[in-house]
């Protein structure tokens, strides 16, 4: 449950939130400072909280009329209506005036990231955080809007209206009257959070997503940034490690053939082709594999439950601090195939040695 | 083993071709082990495991009497309930097997009945069983130890006459060769006799494990199971302590790299009492622990530690300059085992309910109770009890030698064992008679020929399998013994032109290093392996265990990852790549090469 601070500020750094704090923080920002608490290393950043975008969105009105009003009456089998009516609430909050005391909250954060990081205009990433997003029951992962490598105290504040605007876009409104959920009750934190100049990233399962086998860490990675990886735009790496003995079981080195860096200009990414004397080179060496399976442990023991996880390896910070998680959620996937399993894989028997008999005694119709 | 599909085949045994200058090998083995037409239906691989060598005439004995016993403990002992045993075929000296299966349900289910009650029996008094096991393994050795090959003198001993014995000496001849073939028969029937339960319990829950953790690595299930037995590694820690006796007399100058043992024995005479002191420490040792043959027990002419000393003696400088060093050599056996429970304890942790901790509990149980006697046996039957037999073996070629029958003992390893009774009744007639032996006009030309044969036949490289290959290979004691399953025999069928610096095999210790290769087709080479190198093999037996401690990495041709390579070099902690079917074919000894261990591949890297 959130405290009553953590409700009313409008921007609550990482440090002061934790896994308790979704109402507040949205799901990814609980995440992020669940995962620094538990001393996990990630990129610093701050929430831009529900309570400051419920100060600038719950008054908006369109035409008179409550937003959460109207979009609660839209019609996801009019596909026309809907897309002309969102673009109006979508053009009201990306233009509402933000309190003064929000603004300023905002660039005084920002401004804090950058003199700890020694770099004025540092970039960013702005990323929509849901209170509902992650759960379990609905997941809006991927419906709102995430901005990478933006830079300056006034286009992160605009980002994060953007952000709020993303709510409405027509996906997220159509998902959500598709699924009865409730307009007036929404909102939605924004994550600010120093962008890690990635020389290669990637994704972790905590347990197999092939087979669900809880005994293996399963590691996607590529070079440059992890948007590469998650969009599908190269096949990346894949490394299978145990995580009793830490041996690596299975290890594909792919040819990784396209990455995403930040754009020169200073905003936004660019894909390009990988440098050919780079692409059949394994995106992680052993000793990285083996910090991040160490931290993949970790966090899945911190949770309690098997995770999903994104991580990037710094292209600056030095081996041995140079591996940082950017977010994690439970994996959902084999949860469920685990919870619907009635009958266990196995039962002890009268004797040890009639699971021999058990075995050796199976019918083999001999093909 | 299903029918076989047709789709994917390798040679069948027909189409093989005769190896030129080997014309007539087949009178070397029985007409039993023939392949007949009707074979070519059939698939069959390669032994090479347990018989990586031209088999010489007399070592078919090695094929013959383990498959008797083997087949028998399987299919008529506890009527295992899908299958009988293993036949096993001779092609230009090497030997090819195949399992037959019981593929009639009816049948299988009435075989269980059986099984369940005798093997039953055999797991419920395991401990008490497996105790008399080494009191009748041990007595058969005593046995062995004690047949005489009879002297013929002149006239026989006065005490034969007085004794009224009843019968001359030259009856002996024969009643104690045969006592050496009869205990060699016996001592394998007692080797197999928990040799199958023991590996259906490890199955079970490898395949208990499979199921729960569907990516574990076949090494994590063998360290779970993995005995802190001493046998294994005693000849070993043996050569160790003497390496330390060495040190603290005083005399670890005479150990260096390229001393012969017999400079060393001579020197060490020359040291007074140190000398002496050490001298008997090596006397004690030897007797059993030296009796360590340098294969696997399967060739006469891999010679034991005891008759050989090359291979002892190769290993002892690079021991004595560790100890002077101050290392400890010891096997940290607390840490193996604390690692082997921490192991144990965490996949545990990871199942799902207290159901199947409970039966992985039961599983695992099992292993480690039947694990002293897999790991062990080895030691007893191959080596220690093999070792006897065949000096007993060489000691009547030396009769026949005497007699001039053959030209020398050796000569011996070229005659089959029921052509070696032939031999010996000349012998015993014509010393009965007053006359001559007529062997040596026989015999001679027949061992000069077959000695060109097994010359001619060394150089034929040996398909990995032969016949249709089955859909699927699935008796897991052929898994588990001879690491070949349906990816194996893939490998096998395609490896070549897809990778050419590639070798595969299977993963049986974790790390990669880089390295040059030394590529030993016998064991009779293994004193030119040198400090760092990367040993290439056709297989390996726990005798080499020295070698271990020099080496940086090991690859073998066969092996499963419960081989003695794999369980060795997991031990020592050095990357190995075990069952690649083709290393020795195709690295050569000088060769750059790369060992991953992690993912069992090796690279040819120039």
């Amino acid at each position: 449950m959130g405290t009553p601070m953590t409700m009313t500020h409008p921007v609550l750094p990482f440090a002061d939130i934790g896994r308790d704090d979704v109402a507040a923080a949205g799901g990814k920002g609980a995440s992020l400072g669940e995962l620094l608490r538990a001393g996990i290393r990630v990129p610093d950043g701050f929430v831009v909280t529900t309570a400051a975008f419920r100060q600038a969105v719950d008054h908006l009105a369109v035409r008179g009329e409550p937003i959460a009003y109207r979009a609660a009456a839209l019609d996801p089998q009019a596909p026309e209506a809907l897309t002309a009516e969102t673009a109006l609430i979508r053009a009201a909050v990306e233009s509402t005036p933000l309190l003064p005391s929000v603004v300023e909250a905002i660039t005084a954060h920002y401004e804090r990231l950058c003199a700890e990081a020694g770099q004025r205009d540092l970039p960013v990433a702005v990323r929509s955080s849901a209170t509902s997003e992650d759960s379990a029951e609905a997941s809006f992962a991927g419906l709102q809007d995430t901005y990478l490598w933006v830079s300056g105290g006034d286009s992160v504040v605009e980002h994060v209206r953007r952000c709020w605007a993303s709510l409405y876009s027509v996906e997220s409104v159509t998902y959500r009257r598709r699924r009865g959920i409730p307009e007036p009750d929404l909102a939605m934190a924004v994550v600010v959070q120093q962008m890690v100049g990635a020389r290669s990233s990637g994704v972790m399962f905590t347990r197999s997503p092939l087979t669900g086998d809880r005994s293996v860490v399963a590691i996607d990675a590529s070079w440059g940034l992890g948007s590469a990886v998650v969009s599908g735009d190269v096949t990346p790496d894949a490394f299978v490690v145990s995580k009793v003995t830490g041996e690596i079981i299975r290890r594909t080195v792919s040819t990784k053939t396209r990455w995403h860096q930040p754009d020169p200009s200073g905003h936004g990414i660019v894909e390009t082709d990988v440098p050919v004397q780079l692409r059949d080179v394994p995106a992680l060496d052993d000793e990285e594999i083996a910090e991040l399976v160490a931290i993949g442990r970790r966090v899945e023991s911190h949770y309690g439950c098997p995770q999903d996880i994104e991580w990037a390896v710094s292209r600056i910070a030095p081996p041995g601090e140079n591996v940082f998680l950017l977010q994690s959620r439970p994996e959902t996937v084999w949860a469920k195939k685990d919870a619907a399993r009635t009958a266990p894989t196995a039962a002890p028997a009268a004797r040890a040695f009639d699971h021999v008999f058990t075995v050796l005694g199976k019918r083999s119709s001999g093909s | 083993m299903s029918q076989p599909t047709g789709e994917r085949s390798f040679p069948l045994p027909s189409q093989i071709a005769d190896v030129p200058g080997a014309e007539g090998w087949e009178a070397l083995y029985p007409y039993f082990t023939r392949f007949q037409p009707e074979d070519d239906q059939r698939f069959w691989f390669y032994n090479s495991m347990h018989f990586p060598e031209v088999v010489p005439a007399f070592d078919a004995i090695t094929s013959e009497i383990p498959y008797t016993a083997i087949g028998a403990n399987t299919a008529r002992l506890f009527a295992f309930p899908t299958t009988m045993g293993i036949e096993y075929r001779i092609l230009n000296g090497r030997v090819y097997i195949t399992a037959n299966p019981v593929l009639d349900e009816a049948k299988q289910a009435e075989r269980l009945t059986h099984f369940q009650e005798r093997a039953g029996f055999y797991y419920a008094n395991w401990d008490r069983l497996y105790e008399g096991w080494q009191q009748r393994i041990e007595a058969l050795i005593a046995e062995i130890e004690a047949v005489e090959v009879p002297r013929l003198g002149e006239l026989d001993d006065l005490e034969v006459v007085t004794g009224s014995r009843g019968y001359a000496t030259n009856h002996l001849v024969r009643e104690n060769f045969h006592r050496c073939i009869d205990l060699y028969s016996k001592m394998w029937h007692h080797h197999t006799e928990f040799l199958m339960l023991g590996y259906g319990a490890y199955v079970v829950f490898f395949g208990f494990c499979r199921q729960a953790f569907p990516e574990i690595g076949d090494q994590a299930v063998a360290r779970m199971v993995a005995g802190m037995d001493v046998t294994m590694y005693r000849p070993d820690d043996e050569l160790k302590k003497l390496a330390a006796l060495a040190v603290e007399l005083d005399l670890a100058d005479l150990f260096v790299e390229g001393n012969e043992p017999a400079k060393v024995l001579s020197a060490l005479g020359e040291r007074g009492d140190a000398g002496g002191r050490w001298l008997a420490a090596l006397e004690e040792a030897k007797d059993p622990w030296f009796n360590v043959s340098v294969g696997d027990g399967f060739y006469h002419h891999h010679l034991s530690w005891a008759d050989d000393l090359t291979v002892p003696f190769a290993a002892l400088p690079r021991y004595v300059e560790q100890i002077r060093a101050g290392e400890d050599l010891t096997r940290p056996t607390e840490r193996l085992a604390a690692e082997r429970e921490r192991i144990a304890e965490e996949y545990r942790a990871l199942l799902a309910g207290d159901d199947e901790k409970a039966a992985f509990d039961q599983m695992l149980g099992l292993c480690r109770q039947v694990f002293p006697y897999i790991e062990s046996h080895k030691f007893y039957c191959e080596h220690w009890f093999t070792t006897r037999f065949f000096q007993k073996i060489r000691a009547f070629g030396q009769l026949l030698a005497d007699r001039g029958v053959l030209a020398e003992a050796e000569d011996v390893f070229h005659l089959r064992h029921v052509e070696v009774e032939d031999a010996l009744a000349d012998v015993m007639l014509a010393w009965a008679s007053g006359g001559t032996e007529l062997g040596a006009r026989h015999w001679q030309p027949i061992v000069a020929e077959r000695k060109r044969i097994v010359e001619a036949l060394a150089g034929w490289s040996p398909p990995p399998a032969l016949g249709p290959v089955p859909e699927a290979l699935n008796d897991p004691a052929v898994q588990m013994l001879w690491g070949v399953t349906d990816e194996t025999v893939q490998t096998w069928l395609g490896g070549d032109e897809l990778e050419e610096n590639v070798v595969r095999g299977y993963a049986a210790s974790p790390g990669v290093v880089e390295g040059t290769a030394r590529v030993l087709g016998s064991v009779n080479e293994i004193g030119q392996i040198r400090e760092g190198e990367i040993l290439v093999c056709p297989v390996t037996a726990p005798s080499w265990g020295p070698v271990f401690g020099k080496i940086a990495a090991a690859v073998s041709d066969i092996g499963g990852t419960m081989s003695h390579a794999a369980i060795v070099a997991r031990e020592y902690g050095m990357p190995a790549v075990v069952g690649t079917g083709q290393a020795t074919a195709r690295i050569k000894t000088g060769d750059r090469v790369q060992v991953d261990g992690d993912r069992g591949i090796v690279t040819i890297l120039g």
